[in-house]
């Protein structure tokens, strides 16, 4: 369903990281069979907004609801179970299991769907080469590849990756630009922090803003790809710079 | 296969392949017999302390948890071993394999089954408090070791008990010319048993995925859905459960039960984890067959080395390999 109301929504959302206060009331609204690109400089709070989402760092105040529901004081495995998955700026790859094993653990107790499965191995070639290879072994792109795919390896109703190109060569960077493409066009919810400008534009349904712990900014992707004056105002650099 | 796999491999044969070298290095020292006979008695005493140390290293690795109260499971199990075989003192004294083995075996079901129900206790009274605070585990953990010694002089009271072996493991055999105690060859095989199930249970079943991912990356782990608790409940119980098993094994090892056989066992166990790598169960088992070989030897040929070995032991392997024979998880 593409009906373009909101699937989940931050109002007013503080976090503390012990006695640093990163997030100042977080506004955000991530729309259904929408891809949001969530943009900031470093150390504007987009990683805290994601962790805070996933109930891995506790908000101090505000709202955060999921398909209506407040979920801010779920615990990650109950937030996880609705229906979210995350990929963190670190991957959290599990190095000493295969990829096979790394794909397994995010099924259901029935293994893997195999039409499922193929679809994602349609999406990341490389992984089904590496099938039994440990996943310490795989370069950084297939480490990301590997990562994503563990997060739809099962359907999902919102997808959260942060930063997925950040070190990767440009032909992996594209390869992930296709890969999320595919799956906007599967009506995936998703909440992309991403640093690559290029990959914002080519991917992107709607855009947040975030500096200082704040959104400062929310619209539609096209809108700020086109303005580069607000891109500088913004972002201190324009789109057309990372071409 | 990448450069740095190949490098990883190429280092942890490294690992595998001292458990052969120190055997062989020391044959030259001895005669083949006398050898022969240290090396089944290092495995036999090797196979004790991985069956008292597996269970510490998985808690250790998967839940951070520092506990000091390890050795109360050992101690409880080595007095269950006191109280089932003298309430069948009839199979164990019997002229017959099968009763002493079912004597055995009676006394190690109510070990695992005691320790490991002791272990859930535990873990739901005092370490699930503790999650995340290192020093309040190591508080309250001997703590927790303090009180369970009192309450084994509570109910088995404070004076040494002596354990005999069931009568069909009391001796020894000659084989190519040294004598292999019975008893050590059963040590062996329960090792190994034990050390097949687990690994089994760590490779092929799902809840050993749970676990080898959990030891790597628990946040991971919760944020595809897993309520890492239950994983935790379980992992201690079965830790416990094989502390008591270990206890059993050990204290028929010794013949004479004390309320500090456990306590006494803690820092050899500390040893062998760092030794192996926190949360490996195969570098647990290779260290502490390591460690067993070693006090064998050295206890041999320089008896006065022999308590301060270990300790050396374990300073070279962490000068090689500073995260322990087979590392795991995140540095």
């Amino acid at each position: 369903m593409s009906d373009g109301a909101a699937l989940l929504e931050l109002a007013g959302v503080h976090t503390h990281i012990g006695r640093y206060h990163i997030l100042h009331g977080v506004d955000l609204a991530v729309r259904r069979g929408r891809l949001t690109m969530l943009l900031g400089r470093n150390g504007a709070g987009k990683t805290t907004t994601l962790r805070t989402i996933m109930g891995l760092w506790r908000p101090s105040a505000g709202e955060i609801s999921f398909d209506g529901a407040a979920i801010g004081a779920l615990a990650t495995p109950d937030i996880a179970r609705l229906g979210i998955a995350y990929v963190p700026e670190s991957m959290g790859i599990f190095a000493q299991l295969t990829v096979r094993e790394n794909l397994l653990l995010a099924t259901g107790p029935q293994g893997f769907d195999e039409a499922r499965l193929e679809e994602v191995l349609a999406l990341f070639p490389a992984l089904r080469q590496k099938w039994h290879s440990a996943a310490g072994s795989l370069s950084g792109g297939q480490k990301q590849m590997l990562a994503i795919s563990r997060a739809i390896i099962e359907p999902r109703r919102l997808l959260i990756v942060d930063e997925p190109t950040k070190g990767l060569a440009p032909a992996v960077i594209q390869q992930l630009i296709d890969a999320f493409l595919r799956l906007k066009s599967t009506e995936t919810t998703i909440l992309l922090v991403e640093q690559n400008f290029h990959m914002a534009r080519s991917v992107g349904d709607d855009v947040a803003v975030m500096d200082d712990g704040r959104i400062v900014h929310a619209g539609a992707m096209a809108d700020l790809a086109a303005d580069e004056a607000l891109q500088q105002h913004l972002l201190g650099l324009s789109l057309a710079s990372h071409q | 296969m990448s450069a740095e796999l190949l490098r990883r491999n190429a280092s942890d044969w490294g690992a595998y392949a001292l458990l052969p070298l120190i055997a062989l290095a020391t044959l030259p020292a001895m005669s083949f017999s006398t050898w022969l006979t240290l090396t089944v008695a290092g495995f036999a005493m090797g196979m004790m302390l991985f069956l008292m140390a597996a269970g510490l290293t998985l808690i250790f690795g998967l839940m951070q948890v520092f506990t000091f109260a390890h050795g109360a499971f050992i101690t409880l199990g080595a007095y269950l071993a006191v109280s089932v075989l003298g309430a069948l003192a009839g199979w164990s004294n019997a002229d017959s394999w099968a009763l002493n083995l079912a004597a055995l075996a009676a006394a190690l079901l109510a070990a695992l089954m005691a320790s490991g129900a002791a272990g859930y206790v535990f873990e739901r009274v005092i370490i699930r408090r503790v999650y995340g605070a290192p020093l309040r585990q190591i508080l309250i953990t001997v703590g927790g070791l303090i009180i369970a010694e009192q309450l084994v002089v509570a109910v088995w009271g404070a004076n040494p008990l002596p354990l005999p072996k069931p009568a069909a493991f009391r001796g020894s055999f000659i084989l190519a010319g040294a004598a292999i105690e019975t008893y050590r060859l059963i040590a062996v095989a329960l090792g190994l048993v034990v050390y097949a199930a687990l690994h089994l249970l760590l490779n092929r079943t799902r809840v050993g995925l749970l676990v080898r991912a959990g030891v790597e990356n628990l946040e991971m782990v919760e944020a595809l859905g897993y309520r890492i608790r239950r994983l935790f409940i379980g992992v201690f119980v079965t830790g416990t459960a094989l502390a008591g098993l270990g206890g059993v094994m050990w204290a028929l090892y010794q013949e004479l039960v004390t309320r500090s056989i456990g306590s006494e066992m803690t820092i050899l166990i500390f040893i062998i984890l760092i030794i192996g790598g926190l949360g490996s169960i195969g570098g647990c088992f290779t260290a502490a067959i390591l460690v067993g070989l070693v006090t064998n030897y050295v206890g041999f040929l320089a008896p006065k080395l022999a308590l301060g070995s270990t300790i050396v032991l374990m300073m070279a392997v962490l000068l090689w390999r500073p995260r322990g024979l087979f590392p795991v998880g995140a540095e």
